[in-house]
This record gives C-alpha cells, sequence and structure tokens, in this order.
C-alpha cells in the first residue's frame, strides 16, 4: 500500500502541525503539571510525525526521519520520567500540582 | 684591625627588643630590667672597643679614614638603584656610638629606679631596646636609605615611648602630635634623598661626601627657580633634620614630647634621637659645604633663631621638664649654627668640629639635667617648680650633680660645656658678627633659666611637701655622678684631634677675647637668677608684670602652636580640605551614585517581569518565536 498515492503530504503536515498547537495550547491554559506534560508529549508527538512524513514523502530510499522519530520517542519517555519525578517532589514540598502556586523563583 | 665585632653592637638591641617584646609579659620585671641593661652594658663595653680600636690607629698620614665594615646588597630595583645595608665607621660615626651607648646605658640603669613598679615595665625596656638599636643603626648607615629608615624607626620609637603612659589622653596627644610633625619634615627628606640620588645616582655616602668624587667635583648645573638642584635637595633633606632635631618652625613637638618617662627624654629628647638632624648635616657636610653654601647658611640662621627663641620661651616655663626642652632646643641651635659657620678642612672646618664636640658634651650634661629633674619629680610628685623648693636638704646628691650640670651648660670653666660652646663661639665670630652677639647673649639667657631652675628647685622657699621628699635609690643617683663626672671632664677629650671635617688634626688656639666674654656674660646671667630666685621675693613678679605682653607672649611659647592650629583648622581644612570633601562627596561619589541609583530604578520597574509564573514565561517565549518567525517569512 502506498500512502504517498492517496494523501498528499500537505495533509500530513498540517496534521502534525494541529497536534503541535493543541499540545501548546495545553501547556499554556492548563494549570495542573500532570495536563502540561501531556501537553509536552503532545508537542514531541507533532514532531514524530513531521519527521517520518517527510521522511516516508521526500526520501522514500532512506532511513534518517524514522530513527529520529525513534530517538524522539526514547528521549520523551525519559522526560517523562524526569518530569513526573519532578512534579512528585513538587507536590511533597508544596501540595499541589498547580503551576499558578509554584513561583518561588522570581525577583 | 678587626671590626667585625661591631656587628654585634646592632644585633644585640634587636635581639633584646624581640626577646623583651615577646617574652617581657612571662619575665619578671626586674629580670627583664636586668637584662636589658645587661645587653646594653655589653653593647657600650662594645662601641667604647671599637672607639679604641678606631682612634688609636689613624692611617700613616694621620687621618681618619672611613671604613665600611659591612655592606651587604639587600634591594635591588634597577643595576643602579640598589640599597645596602651596612655599617660605616669614621670619626663620627664611632664618636655618635660612643656618646647613644654610654648615655643609653646610664638610662637603662637609672630606669631600674625610676620606672620600678610602673605597670608596662618590660614593654619600656623593649622600647628602649628598639630605639637604641635604631639610633644605633642610623649613626652607623652606610648610605643615605639605610639612613632614613633607621630615621623612620627612630620614630616610631620616640612615638612608642612618648606614649608609655597611653592611659593620659595628653600623652597619647603628644606621641601623636610628634609623630605627625617629624613625618611631615621627613617627606621633604625624602624628596630631598631622591632628588640628590636622582643627580648623583648613588646613596653611598662615602661618594657622595668624597671631596674629589664625582658628586662634589662634578655638580650638575640644572637650576630650579635661580637656585640650584643640589641646594633645594639639601635644603629638603635639612628640612628632615630640622624636624627631628625641632628647628623653628617644626619645634613645636619637643616640649609635649616631654609627656613621656623622664629617662626617655633624657635619652631620646635631649641626648641622642634630636641632635639626629645635626648629626644628618654632618654627615654630609661635604656637600653642604661645596655644592650649596646658600642651605648652609639657611642652617645657621635657622639654627641661631631657635636658639634664642627658644631660650627666651625657656626663661617663662614653670614646668622643669618644659625649660630643660627649651634649653635643649636652644642647644641645638648652637650645633646648627656651628655647622652653618663652618668650612671645610683645616682651620675652616673649627664649626664643624665645635658643633660635634657641643653634640658630645651636651648629651652628657642634658643627659644628666633631664635625669636629675627626674630625681626631683620622682621624690615630689610634680612636674612645677612652684611645688617645688629648698629641696637641697632632702636630696644631696641630685643638687650637687643638677648643679654641676647647670655650670656646665651655663659654660664655666673648666667644665665641658665651656669648651664646646667656646669652640662655637669663635667659629660664629670669624664667620659673621652677627650670628656671633646672638649666640653671645643666648650664653647669658641660658645661664639666667638655668640657674633659675636651679634655685626655684634647691633653694628659694620651701614649700608644704605632703610627706618629706627623699634622696632617689642608688640605681638613680649612680648614673646621675657619672654622668656628672662625664660632664666635668668630657671637655678634657682631644676632640679636635678625633672628629673633624676632613679627618686630619686639627691644631686649635684658645681666644681670650672670645672666652672671657662668655664666661661674663654666663656669670651675669647666674648673679641675676640669683637676685631673683635665690629667696623667694617680688622681683621676678614685678619684672613679669612690667613686660606684661612680651612675658605672656613667651611664656604661651610665642603662640606658635596657635598659629599652627590656625593654618591646619582654618586655612587647610576650611579652605583646601572641606572644598576638596564637598567636592568628594557630591561630584565623585553623585556620578557614581547617580550610576547606581539608575539601574536600581529601571530594574525596579521591570522586575515584575521576573513572576515566577512560568506558563506566562512560555507565552512570552512562544510569542516571540511566533514573531520572529512572522519577521522571518516577511524578510524573505
Amino acid at each position: 500500500m502506498n500512502l504517498s498515492s492517496e494523501i498528499p503530504l500537505n495533509y500530513m503536515i498540517l496534521l502534525g502541525t494541529l497536534v503541535f498547537f493543541i499540545g501548546l495550547v495545553g501547556v499554556i491554559i492548563r494549570r495542573n503539571l500532570i495536563t502540561m506534560l501531556m501537553g509536552i508529549e503532545l508537542m514531541l508527538n507533532a514532531v514524530n510525525i513531521n519527521f517520518a512524513a517527510f521522511n516516508h514523502y521526500l526520501y522514500p530510499h532512506r532511513l534518517e526521519g524514522h530513527f529520529f522519530a525513534l530517538f524522539v520517542i526514547a528521549i520523551a519517555a525519559a522526560e517523562a520520567a524526569v518530569a513526573i519525578a519532578l512534579i512528585i517532589n513538587i507536590y511533597r514540598k508544596f501540595g499541589t500540582v498547580s503551576v499558578d502556586d509554584v513561583d518561588e523563583l522570581k525577583y | 684591625m678587626d671590626y667585625s665585632f661591631t656587628l654585634l653592637i646592632l644585633v644585640l638591641p634587636l635581639a633584646g627588643f624581640f626577646i623583651l617584646g615577646l617574652l617581657g609579659s612571662r619575665l619578671k620585671p626586674d629580670v627583664a630590667g636586668i637584662a636589658g641593661t645587661t645587653g646594653l652594658f655589653i653593647i657600650t663595653v662594645l662601641s667604647f672597643l671599637t672607639a679604641y680600636q678606631y682612634f688609636s690607629a689613624p692611617n700613616p698620614d694621620g687621618e681618619f679614614e672611613s671604613l665600611e665594615i659591612y655592606n651587604v646588597l639587600w634591594l635591588t630595583f634597577t643595576d643602579q638603584l640598589q640599597i645596602h645595608l651596612g655599617i660605616l665607621l669614621d670619626s663620627l660615626s664611632v664618636m655618635m656610638l660612643v656618646v647613644i651607648t654610654s648615655v643609653s646605658l646610664m638610662v637603662h640603669i637609672y630606669s631600674l629606679g625610676y620606672m620600678r613598679g610602673e605597670k608596662g615595665f618590660q614593654r619600656y625596656y623593649a622600647f628602649l631596646s628598639l630605639f637604641t638599636f635604631s639610633m644605633l643603626g642610623l649613626v652607623v648607615a652606610t648610605n643615605i636609605f639605610q639612613m632614613y629608615i633607621f630615621w623612620e624607626l627612630v620614630g616610631v620609637s620616640s612615638y612608642l615611648l612618648i606614649g608609655f603612659y597611653y592611659e593620659r589622653p595628653s600623652a597619647v596627644a603628644a606621641s601623636k602630635k610628634a609623630f605627625i610633625v617629624t613625618r611631615f619634615a621627613d617627606l621633604g627628606f625624602l624628596i630631598g634623598i631622591l632628588i640628590l640620588s636622582f643627580n648623583t645616582s648613588t646613596f653611598d655616602f662615602i661618594t657622595l661626601t668624597s671631596v674629589n668624587g664625582p658628586v662634589i667635583a662634578d655638580p650638575t648645573g640644572a637650576l630650579f627657580m635661580g637656585v640650584s638642584v643640589t641646594t633645594w635637595a639639601m635644603l629638603l633633606i635639612f628640612m628632615g633634620g630640622a624636624g627631628k632635631s625641632a628647628m623653628f618652625p617644626l619645634h613645636i613637638w619637643l616640649p609635649d614630647a616631654m609627656e613621656g618617662p623622664t629617662p626617655v627624654s633624657a635619652l631620646i629628647h635631649a641626648a641622642t634621637m634630636v641632635v639626629a638632624g645635626v648629626y644628618l648635616v654632618a654627615r654630609l657636610f661635604p656637600i653642604y659645604s661645596f655644592s650649596s653654601p646658600a642651605a648652609l647658611e639657611v642652617i645657621m640662621f635657622v639654627g641661631s633663631f631657635t636658639s634664642l627663641f627658644a631660650a627666651v620661651i625657656a626663661c617663662t616655663q614653670l614646668d622643669i621638664k618644659r625649660v630643660l626642652a627649651f634649653s635643649t632646643l636652644s642647644q641645638i641651635g648652637y650645633m646648627m649654627v656651628a655647622l652653618g659657620v663652618s668650612g671645610y678642612g683645616d682651620e675652616e672646618g673649627l664649626g664643624y668640629m665645635a658643633s660635634l664636640f657641643h653634640l658630645f658634651t651636651h648629651a652628657f650634661f642634658k643627659a644628666l639635667l633631664f635625669l636629675g629633674a627626674g630625681s626631683v619629680i620622682h621624690a615630689v610628685h610634680s612636674n612645677l617648680m612652684t611645688d617645688m623648693g629648698g629641696l637641697r636638704k632632702y636630696m644631696p646628691i641630685t643638687h650637687i650633680t643638677f648643679l654641676i650640670a647647670c655650670l656646665t651648660i651655663a659654660g664655666i670653666p673648666p667644665l665641658s660645656g665651656f669648651f664646646s660652646k667656646d669652640e662655637i663661639l669663635v667659629a660664629a665670630f670669624e664667620h659673621n658678627k652677627l650670628v656671633f652677639a646672638v649666640q653671645w647673649l643666648v650664653a647669658g639667657i641660658t645661664a639666667f633659666y638655668m640657674f633659675r631652675l636651679y634655685f626655684n628647685i634647691f633653694w628659694s622657699r620651701t614649700p608644704n611637701f605632703h610627706h618629706t621628699p627623699q634622696e632617689s635609690p642608688l640605681t638613680m643617683t649612680v648614673p646621675l655622678i657619672i654622668l656628672a663626672a662625664a660632664s666635668i671632664f668630657a671637655g678634657w677629650v682631644p676632640f679636635h684631634e678625633l672628629v673633624t671635617s676632613d679627618g686630619k688634626a686639627l691644631t686649635t688656639e684658645f681666644h681670650w677675647m672670645i672666652a672671657l666674654p662668655s664666661v661674663l656674660v654666663a656669670v651675669v646671667g647666674i648673679a641675676i637668677a640669683a637676685v631673683f630666685y635665690y629667696r623667694q621675693n617680688p622681683r621676678p613678679e614685678n619684672i613679669a608684670k612690667s613686660l606684661s605682653g612680651f612675658y605672656t607672649a613667651a611664656s604661651r611659647k610665642f603662640y606658635i602652636d596657635e598659629v599652627y592650629l590656625f593654618i591646619t583648622r582654618q586655612v587647610i581644612f576650611q579652605l583646601i580640605s572641606r572644598p576638596v570633601a564637598w567636592f568628594d562627596r557630591h561630584v565623585v561619589d553623585g556620578t557614581l551614585n547617580f550610576i547606581g541609583n539608575t539601574t536600581v530604578f529601571f530594574s525596579g520597574a521591570i522586575k515584575r517581569i521576573q513572576s515566577g509564573q512560568m506558563q506566562v514565561y512560555i507565552w512570552f517565549f512562544t510569542s516571540g518565536v511566533l514573531l520572529l518567525t512572522l519577521v522571518m517569512l516577511y524578510l524573505n
């Protein structure tokens, strides 16, 4: 099956952009740290979509884009582990996971 | 001839200072005192040995040469600018070694009795050792820079000893005054040294003062304000000497320095340190004589004026130590005059010889006067002559020795003061009749004020003492007796054969025409003093009233202290310090404060941006990225 014949590249890019901005808006407007983390994951996955799509459509005989997507997934997993550890510590210290209440680092 | 042991003369007092200074509080006071005195006794013996060796072995021409025993390279700045430390022996420095160590030894012994039971007895001996070390280092210096170093050390030890009773505010003020005034003078000294060494590219005394040497034979002819640079340098160097020797107008510290313990006044502020200025001029005498006779004229007039000025003030003071302080000023004035009227070599060098001869005899009789005064103060517990009188009955030894000292300083033959003063008057007579007349008059005034002191202390009315005064202990009377013997016999030392400007023996003649009038004026002075003060009578007060304005001015030391206060407070503080302080506070500080305040103001205005709200940051960041993206897109 050949995706390229049925779905143009623009659709793929549009999908990636949509997912990215959904993630960005989530990061900006949601106060809960866990939800913000989910937003970040969405943004990373939007990037993965772009890598995979460009690799598939523009350089069908090469694999760098796919590998990059794999790396990003691995990094995202590690990042999620670290982030959740941080969130747990923040919760222990402040008793909340709302990002509004965690504003010690200021003027 | 082996002189290597002379190094010990410097090492021992320094070691004494460190040992007594560091371990002093652990030693018993008596142990510390006796240790210091023993050390000094050894140094004195070594100094006399040096003098004996040196003066018994002139070179085949009968001259005394300058010997550099040690000269160690200490600091190298450039190939030309090097500073050595060493020991220079010539007739001048050997003579000074003898004077300093013997007076210092007497003072050490005397202090065992005088300072007994004082708080800080060990500290006192440590400082005395430091002073002795510095003074000996000063006189044996091989170069002018070493001399400057020890010169400052001497100033420090003088400061420490004047402020020995540091609980007393007046002593603290006096020590500060002494230090600041001499330090101010030393500024001139340092500039003088720099100019001189810049001109001659050497610090070394032997090179500087050798008559056929490059410095004197080939003086640089540069002029500054119509006067040769060498003369300026020598005048500035004399300024340092004038500060240390308390010449007018830098004399104001010496009377106040009497706040220190009396033996210290005897050692430092009468016999040794204050003659450092005379020593300095004598050391550089060939340069003064050949390259800058104008500076020598200045020295003569300054000395002459100081001797008259101080003698007049001495007649009005009531504090016996202050009378002696002004008498010291006056006598140092004599020495300066003698240097000022002197020439170099043979008969011309009479003044030089006379000056150092007077330095030699003065050290003994002035130390004796101070120690005698200390003995009196010890018995009466007061410095004021109004609290004294009739003490001859109670203190026979002090009385006799003090009388000898008074006769010596008055110049009565055959005591030592007569010989040295006579030589000075002869030298002055041959050079400048006016100066001779002044010095002749001062000789009379000297006799008058010394016997005013003597009669007021030992005769006159006997006041009601709180407790009967007693003769001082043996540790104090023995130095008095030894110094009295020295005062009597020092005049018979064949000084003119030993210490002369060019190292050759000098033949002196006895001048009846000068000696007779000077003895006469001294006798008249003594007679007037006897009439006024032998018994209590209203004559002195009547005279004082009839001269009321002049008398008050003299007793207030001619308001020189007030002039200094006026100059420093009114002129320097008001006209210089205040505008400078205003400029510093408002312009210099203002500029920096403006920069600082501006930064604080702007950072205060924008600091709210750093809110700690992470999402706000993300919002800014994202907007920035989008904005940049748009800019990039449209620019391309």
